[in-house]
């Protein structure tokens, strides 16, 4: 069994490809088997049934932003931790401290977030 | 060569339509038995078991209904974006020792988990372009909550990565041995919990919640793109289902000749995906606000400190 050899990468982008087939021909039996019969009604915006009303935008709070920068505090991280899971056992106590620092300042980070009151709903 | 690829490719197409059709029958049964009820009975004869096939069938005959206030190139794409990362997902999943597996690449996980990570995108795409308020509101919550357990969901998996030493997932499922059970506990359950939040199943599924936002970023969908995020969401089940068995549960490893390890994977997956049908029907939907709470306040801590047992405990090894 060849491991990680182009043959990986040539089955994964057939499959893509395949994939995209898949959906393809699905798409096309229902182009051959479905009825199609437009109106403005089955065109409107669906609201339960009533008449939309206002546009389609909507209010948002801000809270959905925090959180989103909250994910880009730990979202680099997990980049570096799985190169550095394959070959710690290779250096062992060294990179295992590091790491631990590493994490350390991000759980202070989450922990600061916390105290701030970032987590709680409002 | 050419041929190894067709077969490969032809092999994980037939699990990617056939087992998200076997855990949305059991699904159907088990659901009806849980609840005191029969579930579909007429659909082929023998206890309804062709009831999904001619659902499959109707929703083929259905009219391609797009709003004309949609975006209509990306809402047309978002079916094709939901379902295939699940597809690629597949492919990486070892069924048995040796060669049953689509690819042993060495970077398994880590393709993987970025693979799981491409759903956000899908739900961003669908809720959007439908151009609806509901549709709008319950992309947001599915953006936010895949956001927010895409942490969890890596940093339980680096805790195995930790523990085997690799990121293959043949090797990590030999390097598992039964003390991993305990060991990787906490990372098995947050894995799982977070896994399940990913595909938005209840008791996560306050992006579609039926009662408060129609279908969520779902609710403009119709007809045969409906059954292709549909789909989506049952692949997704066995995608979780089987990651976690192969990570944590030792995926074919079990009693008896190695030969049929491939049983065992199944039967582990099957078992899990019985608990998240399970966990629909027991569990009531999480608010928003508690969504977020468990996921920053329970699980992310939970996993970072998953992490420096693992290491610690590798390191002492």
């Amino acid at each position: 069994m060849d491991t990680s050899g182009l043959g990986d990468y040539a089955t994964f982008g057939v499959l893509l490809l395949a994939g995209f087939a898949f959906v393809a021909a699905a798409m096309a039996a229902n182009a051959v088997l479905r009825p199609s019969a437009p109106s403005a009604a089955k065109g409107a915006t669906y609201e339960c049934g009533v008449d939309p009303v206002g546009k389609d935008w909507a209010q948002v709070q801000i809270r959905y932003y925090v959180y989103a920068f909250l994910f880009v505090l730990f979202a680099v991280e997990a980049v570096f931790l799985f190169p550095w899971a394959a070959v710690f056992r290779a250096f062992g106590t060294a990179a295992a401290v590091e790491m631990g620092l590493f994490v350390g300042v991000l759980a202070l980070g989450l922990a600061y977030a916390w105290r701030k009151g970032v987590l709680r709903w409002r | 060569m050419l041929l190894e690829i067709a077969v490969k490719v032809a092999a994980v197409l037939a699990a990617f339509l056939v087992l998200p059709l076997v855990v949305g029958q059991t699904e159907h049964k088990l659901m009806a038995h849980m609840q005191g009820r029969l579930g579909p009975m007429h659909a082929g004869g023998f206890h309804g078991w062709a009831q999904l096939i001619a659902d499959g069938v109707k929703f083929a005959q259905k009219e391609d209904l797009v709003p004309d206030a949609a975006d209509k190139p990306v809402f047309k794409l978002a079916p094709a974006v939901a379902l295939l990362p699940y597809l690629l997902v597949v492919l990486f999943i070892p069924l048995g020792p040796g060669d049953l597996v689509g690819s042993a690449l060495d970077m398994g996980l880590f393709v993987v988990v970025a693979l799981v990570g491409v759903g956000v995108l899908a739900v961003l795409m669908a809720g959007w372009s439908s151009a609806n308020k509901y549709t709008l509101v319950g992309a947001l919550r599915g953006a936010a909550q895949l956001m927010a357990y895409e942490l969890p969901l890596v940093l339980a998996a680096a805790s195995v990565a930790v523990a085997a030493g690799t990121l293959s997932l043949p090797a990590i499922v030999e390097a598992w041995n039964l003390w991993w059970l305990l060991w990787q506990a906490p990372a098995a359950l947050v894995f799982f919990t977070a896994g399940l939040a990913e595909i938005r199943r209840p008791p996560f599924d306050a992006p579609v919640a039926d009662s408060e936002l129609v279908f969520g970023y779902l609710t403009e969908y119709a007809g045969l793109r409906f059954a292709l995020l549909l789909l989506a969401e049952y692949v997704g089940i066995v995608v979780v289902s089987a990651l976690t068995v192969v990570l944590f549960l030792g995926g074919w490893k079990g009693p008896g000749p190695e030969a049929l390890g491939w049983l065992w994977t199944l039967l582990k997956t099957g078992a899990l995906a019985a608990v998240v049908i399970w966990l629909r029907v027991a569990w009531p939907r999480l608010r928003v606000d508690q969504i977020q709470a468990l996921c920053w306040k329970g699980l992310v801590p939970i996993a970072l400190a998953q992490l420096v047992l693992t290491t610690a405990v590798a390191l002492a090894l």
